[in-house]
């Protein structure tokens, strides 16, 4: 009768194994390989085998040697001017259909529903399916604007390198345009309604209203827009890879690091660039570049909070 | 005071054009698919005259199609099984025990969803090459399981959290053990929490083409998504086969959206802002 309690108290030593299958998978596919990544920089590798310790030479080569330091260069730009294009195009776009949404335009149901389509497909066939889109003769894109008489406009838009990292930026905010959407909108659902009628009986309205009001008070997800936003387009590939290959091209013009990471580390190029070592000192970079950038933002989250 | 008659033009302008521009390329994709290549070629913008079921044939017949979607369905349904299984053990250790070393585990998990595991590729690549599973379909069973643990035990751990203890003290009481406690009493009430886990992964694991172009090689052990590759590459002119495995790729994501799309968006919200 007296030992009921502990009973009940009392665990088998069975327990213990509860965690250990989702820990072993996690440390041995996650753990485990990001780690390896930064020690595998230090080493000159030979296809896949590794031989002797280099220290920081691969970083060394990534910088500074032709053609290496040109292509991280070049690739570094296409990652900045991906971010920057999306901040701006998808993200306003997505920020101002959310406050039509968060307006009740009529339907609203409806568009969220379409605005989020896209992005349940895969990467790849988005990449493909606009790859047909834009093919300068039998696309539809191309035809439409023949159909409207603005044939001057029907460019080769893959085929160009003055149009084709563009064309990829926007395709890219086709369809990462519904869950920005989906983020601010939740944000701007969360705003006391006294705080905007409060301020619309003051005489705030249109764009005052939106810049004086409603910007400040949705931070929160603006910055985790930006940070989702970040990190995505600096890991960048599928859609490049679907569109114009592993050289990123045409000439380099749609190269991002992480395709110059994926030819330097599996060969995909012809140009004797190939290495595991140069590959992991650019992983090793990208995740410097990212984690610090990233860890700025949510410092970022925690200052909005505390004010 | 009401927005002005012209403002509420312009928006539902804006905001109608641009689910047109949402929607049409994947409709563009689907209406494709039943034309003949000429027909595309021909009159790009028209409805299907007469359906054709050809590029259908064509790809069932001629390529690995059922093979590359059969792979896809069981890397994600497996993947996903494994990620629900192993994160509610994990989760409901984490929460429901008071072990000192409870909250570092938690913190151990949570910092893997900071992790971008593709800049790992390498090492991950070599990993399964010496663990014998390169090219098989355990590759990307097990990458995207373990892609899928942290997020995972983060939503039922919270879950477990707000679950009322007395439901497992009167189940110990009439005699449960753990196991049958989480499976007869926990996992029952924990629908919500495993359906979000279930579209998160599941949209990962059937949608990902990174870790099949690096594991996989054989024709026969592709997903669909990498098999979009080989078919791009074999069939470059022909626009109505193209279109046609296009849409079966999405085919199922497309239809499941549309039944619950309130539940995926839901989910892959919360599973981006975590």
């Amino acid at each position: 009768m007296d030992n009921q309690p502990k009973r009940l108290n009392q665990r088998k030593w069975s327990i213990h194994l509860f965690p250990i299958p989702a820990l072993a998978i996690y440390l041995l596919f996650i753990v485990y390989p990001i780690i390896a990544a930064f020690s595998y920089s230090l080493y000159d590798w030979q296809g896949i085998k590794r031989l002797s310790f280099v220290g920081v030479s691969n970083f060394k080569k990534l910088l500074t040697v032709e053609p290496f330091n040109t292509m991280f260069q070049n690739a570094l730009e296409h990652n900045v001017i991906y971010f920057v294009v999306q901040m701006v195009v998808q993200n306003g776009f997505a920020f101002l259909l959310a406050y039509f949404i968060y307006q009740r335009i009529k339907g609203s149901g409806f568009l969220k529903v379409a605005y989020f389509l896209p992005r349940l497909l895969s990467v790849i066939v988005v990449g493909f399916l606009w790859k047909l889109i834009l093919n300068p003769t039998y696309g539809t894109l191309n035809v439409l604007l023949d159909k409207l008489g603005l044939d001057a406009l029907a460019l080769t838009w893959l085929g160009d390198p003055n149009t084709a990292l563009l064309s990829i930026i926007l395709v890219n905010c086709w369809f990462g345009v519904g869950l920005s959407l989906l983020i601010f909108l939740a944000g701007l659902q969360s705003i006391p309604s006294e705080i905007i009628e409060a301020a619309r009986l003051d005489g705030v309205k249109g764009f005052r209203m939106i810049a004086t009001m409603i910007l400040p008070l949705i931070m929160q997800p603006l910055i985790m827009i930006t940070v989702l936003t970040f990190i995505q387009s600096f890991e960048a590939f599928e859609l490049v890879y679907a569109m114009q290959g592993s050289m990123g091209g045409p000439y380099y013009s749609t190269d991002t690091l992480a395709v110059f990471f994926y030819r330097t580390a599996f060969g995909g190029s012809s140009d004797g660039s190939a290495s595991i070592g140069i590959g992991s000192a650019l992983a090793v970079v990208m995740f410097a570049l990212i984690a610090v950038i990233t860890a700025f933002f949510l410092a970022l989250t925690r200052k909005v909070n505390r004010s | 005071m009401r927005p002005s008659m012209t403002y509420r033009t312009i928006q539902h302008l804006i905001g109608y054009a641009f689910a047109v521009l949402s929607l049409y390329p994947v409709f563009l994709m689907i209406a494709s698919s039943f034309k003949t290549t000429i027909a595309i070629f021909t009159h790009p913008l028209a409805l299907p005259e007469k359906i054709s079921f050809v590029a259908y044939d064509k790809l069932l017949d001629q390529m690995p199609f059922g093979h590359y979607l059969w792979n896809s369905v069981l890397v994600s349904g497996a993947s996903v099984a494994l990620i629900l299984i192993s994160s509610a053990f994990a989760a409901y250790y984490i929460s429901r025990t008071h072990y000192k070393w409870n909250s570092a585990l938690l913190f151990i998990f949570l910092l893997g969803m900071m992790i971008p595991i593709k800049l790992g590729i390498v090492p991950l690549f070599l990993l399964m090459k010496n663990l014998g599973l390169s090219n098989t379909l355990w590759s990307l069973i097990l990458i995207y399981t373990a892609i899928g643990i942290p997020l995972g035990i983060m939503i039922m751990a919270g879950f477990f959290k707000t679950l009322p203890k007395e439901l497992e003290e009167a189940g110990r009481i009439d005699g449960c053990n753990d196991m049958q406690i989480l499976s007869r009493i926990v996992i029952p009430l924990m629908r919500p929490a495993i359906g979000t886990v279930m579209i998160i992964n599941f949209v990962t694991a059937w949608n990902d083409f990174f870790f099949p172009l690096i594991f996989i090689q054989d024709e026969v052990m592709k997903t669909i998504q990498v098999g979009m590759m080989s078919l791009f590459g074999e069939y470059e002119s022909d626009w109505s086969t193209l279109f046609a495995g296009l849409t079966l790729a999405s085919l199922p994501m497309v239809l499941m959206f549309v039944f619950a799309s309130r539940q995926f968006m839901d989910g892959m919200t919360a599973g981006a802002v975590k």
